[in-house]
């Protein structure tokens, strides 16, 4: 007997059919991927399956019964557990707590404690239920939502997009927690749309594509390349990377150190790197380790930082303001395309007079004319699918936006670019477009620095890696020498010597 | 069961329809209002949709009320899309008009007619400075620019008392609380003989274009809207949030002591307690009702106007009492954000039983 079946699900939103006709079938005991780029309709399915949202058509059979979860009370009342892609922890809290919180009142919470110890010793979790949840990593965060689920014993645990924010050393411990609760009998939906990770773990893979199942397949039977294919409809385009001949340096970061600005971001420690021309920099590490601080210090977005810390071609830029470093030839993509990169309500045509000035005539006249032409050529030049010039920034999808905004930056004819997370969110084909507009400008002679979570990314792209850690910057290594194992470890803050050898010991 | 349900992107015929939809609302509202007072409904609305365009006279009435409401409007309209919250024209525009008047105190019969100008300009620098204040209290205080410039008003109410009541109070007045006239020259030319309307209501048509050229053709103008829209993405940009406070501020103070000293020198001719006729409160209704469009300001400061003059002639004709105009007002601000929320959100009837799906667990 199944554990679950979906028969002929659908859910028609407003402006997309999120779901149509879906059909999934889960047994007792099966790691079950769901594999699909964003806005496949993954999240929606498991929404539906655990309650959150009412699919308009379609039933749903739970242990050969038909079922309607109405709301997550009742799925978990069936034995549904869910880890949600962001944590719903409360940071001033402790990992006990945060467990308590979610349980039945009938829990006191010293017997909460304890039970999290047994069910962290019992899989391999290596959670402390008295720390508060602001002192965790992203990783031990995620192990509290997952003890949390587990407290529930459950018979189907969804795990929505569990290793974006994870060390390659944490995901190989994920893993094994997972292949012990599958080998008892619990089912798991393990949503992704990482290939290697799913050939690795599943027995079992649905694949989305539009809202439909492009394909049911055993994904240990299955290349990268088929599972593409039914996953965006061709082959992942593959880049073509040509070894670098770095030139001058460009960007030099100095004993660059600065206090945080919010309570749970990190401080800069003496944070010293540079980026020469023609090369691309990756910076590695888990999100939250001091990126943020150290983007805005370089974008000028922050002001604090000395300035002799930040020289561009060999010239203090700590204190100038972010349109004096565009001056300069310093363009920046952030991580937040609304809102930030771009104004969510305004037309596109109007988006590019945040960071181009081109339109502008001496007098401070906005030329109409010349803003939406520049949209138009960006548009055009970077494929971006777009109702027009005028259409608001907010109606695009994230990659075309993401695209819109890169080209923005590229098109200024930057001398150095920092991206940060250039393709997070992004769908495959766009991110394989925007990877390969970051060589095209680097093989141009431009100097860039990416900074992203996602260590594929990084070793496709990067000439030379650093890692970021607890607002600390580690030695740069070539890519083509840096294994995955060596950054993993990097990205725990361990990349002297002597403290690996002490960590070991 | 009706049900509001979220649009896939904001509705422009809507955001377009909406004032207009709240003018019906705000209409049907007077018709039951009139009806429950025992007026005839189809006069009571009469008097303020018919008779006031009747004489030409009345017609010259609302250019003279519709042209403090049009550029204090302006103004704000221009603070409210930088997200700065300057509710207190109405100080501004008190100061304004002291400021008008202490230059035309210095006028004498034989002064030269082009006095006005140095009238008008002391009104835009008292209004600016009043602003300045809430700037800067913001600025090196972070402090709140809605309480500031709020009390302020009431800071401005008492310095205009004690000027009229005290220093500047007409000695041959026979104690009451008020200026002399000011001298003939300092008078704002009259656009017609006859008619109150003067050279202030031009002047705020040109405001209009100046102000649309400002927020919609000038960089200044976008950066400070980006300000106002995604203080992140300003920041990214690298546009100055100190200079859109400042901006912003001074330039409502600008306008709404324009607007004092126009008023004072214009159709009053002195300073009274009676100059701040609510102008700088009733502009915020006139802004929003505008959707913070210069043009959009132009016709919602007539319709505004059209409300004085008409509560005014149901007072006169009907025996209503004059705050019937607050109520209008009033309604039809409530009805126009009711109605912006179908910008946002369409209503959608459902029927009950499909709302709650049947049990089959």
């Amino acid at each position: 007997m199944l554990r679950l079946e979906l028969i002929d699900i659908s859910k028609q939103y407003p402006a997309v059919k999120a779901n149509d006709r879906i059909r999934l079938r889960v047994e007792p005991g099966e790691i079950h991927a769901v594999l699909g780029e964003n806005g496949a309709g993954k999240s929606t399915l498991m929404k539906i399956i655990y309650g959150a949202v009412e699919p308009d058509e379609g039933e749903m059979v739970w242990d050969g019964r038909q079922v309607q979860i109405r709301n997550p009370q009742e799925a978990r009342a069936l034995g549904i557990a869910m880890v949600f892609q962001h944590f719903s922890l409360f940071d001033t809290l402790t990992a006990a707590e945060n467990v308590w919180l979610g349980l039945d009142k009938s829990w006191t919470l010293p017997r909460v404690t304890q039970r999290i110890a047994e069910v962290a010793r019992e899989y391999g979790l290596d959670v402390d239920p008295l720390r508060p949840v602001h002192t965790l990593s992203v990783g031990e965060r995620q192990r509290v939502e997952i003890v949390r689920a587990l407290l529930t014993k459950p018979r189907l645990l969804i795990l929505d997009e569990p290793t974006s924010v994870l060390t390659p050393q944490a995901v190989q411990a994920l893993f094994a927690t997972l292949r012990k609760l599958a080998a008892e009998g619990c089912s798991i939906l393990y949503i992704s749309h990482k290939l290697d990770e799913i050939r690795a773990l599943c027995h079992k893979c649905t694949v989305m594509r539009g809202g439909k199942v492009t394909g049911e397949v055993d994904p240990r039977h299955e290349t990268n390349a088929s599972l593409s294919r039914l996953m965006i409809g061709a082959e992942l385009p593959s880049l073509e990377h040509r070894q670098c001949t770095p030139g001058e340096q460009v960007l030099a970061v100095h004993a660059l150190s600065l206090a945080r600005t919010g309570a749970f971001g990190a401080d800069l420690d003496a944070v010293s790197f540079e980026v020469r021309q023609g090369e691309i920099l990756g910076m590695a590490g888990v999100s939250g380790n001091g990126q943020q601080e150290l983007m805005a210090a370089l974008s000028g977005e922050d002001e604090r930082a000395p300035d002799d810390a930040i020289r561009l071609f060999g010239k203090p830029i700590g204190r100038h303001s972010p349109r004096r470093r565009r001056h300069e030839g310093l363009h920046f993509v952030p991580e937040e395309r609304l809102g930030r990169g771009a104004v969510p309500s305004i037309s596109l045509s109007q988006n590019t007079l945040l960071t181009r000035t081109e339109p502008v005539t001496p007098f401070g006249w906005i030329s109409v004319r010349r803003t939406t032409a520049l949209a138009r050529h960006l548009i055009e030049r970077y494929n971006v699918k777009a109702g027009g010039e005028q259409a608001t920034a907010r109606s695009l999808s994230g990659g075309n936006l993401q695209k819109f905004i890169v080209g923005r930056e590229i098109d200024a004819h930057p001398r150095l670019l920092i991206v940060s997370q250039p393709t997070w969110g992004v769908d495959v084909g766009a991110a394989a477009q925007i990877r390969g507009a970051l060589i095209a400008l680097r093989d141009a002679g431009c100097a860039v620095l990416v900074v992203s979570e996602d260590l594929d990314e990084l070793f496709e792209i990067s000439d030379r890696l650093v890692v970021i850690a607890g607002g600390r910057v580690s030695p740069s290594v070539p890519a083509a020498q840096a294994t995955r194992e060596q950054i993993g470890q990097w990205m725990s803050g361990l990349w002297n010597p002597q403290e690996v050898a002490h960590a070991a010991a | 069961m009706l049900r509001l349900e979220a649009r896939p992107s904001p509705s422009k015929a809507m955001s377009l329809l909406s004032p207009l939809i709240a003018l019906v609302v705000t209409v049907l509202a007077g018709i039951a209002l009139f009806a429950l007072l025992g007026k005839d409904p189809s006069r009571g609305l009469a008097m303020f949709f018919v008779e006031p365009f009747r004489s030409a006279y009345s017609i010259s009435e609302i250019c003279v009320k519709a042209t403090p409401l049009m550029l204090i409007g302006l103004g704000l309209a221009v603070c409210y899309r930088a997200n700065v919250w300057n509710i207190g024209a109405e100080g501004q525009f008190v100061l304004g008009a002291i400021a008008g008047t202490w230059v035309a105190l210095h006028a004498s019969p034989a002064s030269s007619h082009w006095i006005v100008v140095p009238i008008l300009l002391a009104g835009v620098v008292g209004g600016m400075a009043w602003a300045a204040i809430v700037a800067f209290l913001r600025d090196k205080a972070s402090a709140s620019e809605i309480l500031v410039s709020l009390m302020l008003v009431y800071v401005a109410y008492q310095l205009l008392n004690y000027l009229v009541y005290g220093a500047w109070k007409d000695p041959e007045g026979y104690n009451f609380p008020q200026t002399i006239t000011f001298a003939d020259p300092t008078k704002i030319p009259k656009l017609l003989a006859g008619l109150r309307v003067n050279v202030g209501f031009p002047i705020a048509l040109v405001a209009v274009g100046v102000f649309w050229l400002f927020l919609f053709r000038v960089f200044g103008g976008f950066q400070m809207q980006v300000g106002g829209l995604a203080a992140a993405a300003a920041r990214y940009a690298g546009f100055s949030s100190r200079r859109a406070l400042w901006v912003a501020l001074l330039s409502s103070g600008g306008m709404a002591g324009l607007a004092g000293a126009l008023e004072v020198a214009g159709p009053v001719g002195q300073l009274t307690p009676y100059v701040p006729a609510g102008y700088g409160f009733a502009a915020i209704i006139v802004a929003f009702v505008g959707r913070l469009n210069p043009v959009g300001v132009l016709f919602s400061s007539l319709l505004m106007s059209l409300f004085y003059i008409g509560g005014e002639l149901a007072q006169s004709r009907l025996g209503l009492p004059k705050s019937i105009t607050n109520v209008f007002q009033g309604v039809l601000l409530f009805s126009l954000l009711a109605s912006d929320t179908l910008i946002h959100y369409r209503v959608r009837w459902h029927a009950a039983h499909s709302a709650h799906p049947s049990k089959n667990a």
